[in-house]
């Protein structure tokens, strides 16, 4: 089968900083894949890197057989991409309906149907869908954040640390969401958060100073304690 | 009374000119984070450009659409070729801004030649009305409801549309604007020319109000236009709105009853607000 995401060996630095220094990655059609590491590995810069936000130095970034390497962000994301950052990246001074609006590719009849989903699937955000989005708890922007990287045809979403902040019972509603998506959707997560990484993931990459050090089922990772202690620096019950 | 009420018509449509150029160096100041002294000579060269096809046409109005579209097309190259390199570096902006704002006040120099040039106003708003003792000029009058037109024609384009839904977005956020495929830059260039054709408009408004342009007008209005941003908000074209009617009433009634003090007064107003309200009276956020 063919990937839908690979990168090979992919750079990038930060002002003067180098943080990926080779980042190796494949991501199958369908698979929730979990990149894990301890902070500052460069989990973040990885995202970033593969949506343009951050240019990538060297190595090839593929998204679907286009090599979307040296494009700009907007063009990287219209290949089919949908990006939640991990401070949710939602724009206060606009409305929950607009910040779903302003992130519509296409304003048409596909679009908003699935916004309508979006809503039936958050009925918070219904509620709330005329008022401004600073006015929305940590749970609601984490909502509305996933729900505009859902609201155009997307191939592959790429979740930054989506539990990071929440209480327990919105992170649980988070997990299910994403354990919705994982039937029709491919999925990149970065996630802290273990037991979410593993009860949503289906294989794992760790990084480890800018550099992909491990790889493998999250299953086996879950078992091995060992592996967590070296690579994690945790060990779970 | 009916001093009071000329003056007031006199500082709307004096706050009307100032707005034209305080909205677009605001908008352009809270979108794109850069400080454009550009603005002042986008403001001559509407003025110029305005009296040379008025010449040519005698048609007022062909006259400020012209000024309107070289406001636009030289905001476009200034943006492409000169800020869009410094985005995010004031000290660069403000040397570059500063530099095209000289080269550009001498090409007119160059053009046009130093000496003022005798503008006319339009025949059709020539003329004065009275009312109960009161005269009341048709072109401030005109220059007010152009105001009022722009300031709703802004409050549409950015609280109606998807530019507008953008621009907003970009105010906070121009990385995640990008990352949810939209094409930050274009837009970045639409507003940096949308502003300088509002300054050329404001100039090519200006001239047929007192009568003659020459290149050291740009300065003047511009000073008044930093102020206004600056005493309204950075940012917010909302405060530009009332902070050029506020100076506009403050530079009419000042200098009809004590002119000396006119350039004082608008300071010592800025200097109160910024003491009571450092943000301005609507400031929001403003990138960096």
């Amino acid at each position: 089968m063919e990937p839908l995401l690979k990168l090979d060996n992919v750079s990038s630095f930060i002002g003067p900083f180098h943080i990926l220094q080779g980042v190796s990655l494949v991501v199958y059609p369908g698979e929730a894949v979990v990149v894990l590491g301890r902070n500052g590995a460069g989990k973040t810069t990885t995202l970033r890197t593969i949506i343009g936000l951050i240019p990538a130095s060297d190595g090839q970034i593929i998204l679907d057989n286009v090599n979307i390497t040296k494009m700009p962000p907007y063009k990287a994301v219209r290949q089919g991409i949908g990006f939640i950052p991990e401070d949710y990246g939602i724009f206060d001074f606009l409305s929950v309906e607009e910040n779903l609006l302003v992130a519509m590719w296409q304003e048409d009849k596909a679009s908003l149907d699935r916004r309508d989903y979006i809503l039936d699937l958050f009925p918070d955000l219904k509620v709330s869908y005329k008022r401004l989005a600073s006015t929305l708890s940590g749970g609601q922007r984490q909502m509305l954040s996933i729900g505009r990287a859902l609201v155009n045809d997307i191939k592959i979403i790429l979740i930054d640390e989506p539990s990071k902040g929440l209480a327990p019972i919105i992170v649980e509603k988070v997990r299910d969401v994403l354990l919705d998506f994982k039937e029709d959707k491919t999925i990149v997560l970065v996630e802290q958060n273990f037991e979410m990484a593993c009860a949503v993931g289906d294989r794992f990459y760790i990084i480890n100073e800018g550099r992909t050090v491990l790889d493998g089922a999250v299953e086996e990772l879950y078992k091995d304690k060992e592996l967590q202690k070296k690579h994690l620096g945790f060990v779970t019950a | 009374m009916h001093i009071f009420i000329m003056l007031l018509i006199n500082g709307l449509a004096e706050g009307a000119l100032i707005f034209l150029m305080a909205a677009g160096l605001s908008i352009i100041l809270g979108l794109l984070g850069v400080v454009n002294f550009t603005h002042g000579t986008l403001f001559i060269w509407g003025g110029y450009v305005s009296i040379w096809i008025f010449g040519l046409t005698g048609s007022f109005i062909i006259a400020l659409v012209a000024a309107i579209v070289a406001g636009f097309a030289m905001g476009l190259i200034f943006e492409r070729l000169f800020v869009r390199p410094v985005y995010g570096n004031v000290t660069a902006q403000i040397l570059i801004t500063l530099g095209l704002m000289i080269v550009f006040t001498d090409l007119v120099r160059l053009l046009w030649g130093p000496n003022p040039i005798p503008a006319s106003r339009p025949e059709f708003m020539d003329g004065t009305w009275v009312i109960d003792s009161v005269i009341i000029s048709q072109y401030r009058i005109f220059l007010i409801i152009v105001g009022i037109l722009v300031a709703i024609a802004i409050n549409y384009i950015v609280n109606k549309t998807r530019v507008g839904m953008v621009m907003r977005a970009g105010t906070q956020s121009p990385d995640m604007v990008q990352a949810l495929g939209i094409n930050i830059k274009v837009y970045f260039s639409g507003v940096f020319a949308g502003g300088a054709a509002l300054a050329a408009l404001g100039g090519a408004l200006y001239v047929p109000l007192v009568g003659s342009v020459w290149s050291g007008m740009g300065i003047n209005n511009q000073i008044l236009a930093f102020i206004v941003v600056i005493l309204g908000g950075m940012g917010s074209y909302y405060g530009s709105a009332v902070g050029s009617i506020i100076i506009g009433l403050t530079v009419a009634m000042v200098s009809w009853f004590y002119p000396p003090l006119t350039v004082y007064a608008t300071v010592l107003l800025l200097l109160l607000v910024l003491t009571l309200r450092p943000q301005g009276l609507f400031g929001l956020a403003v990138r960096n």
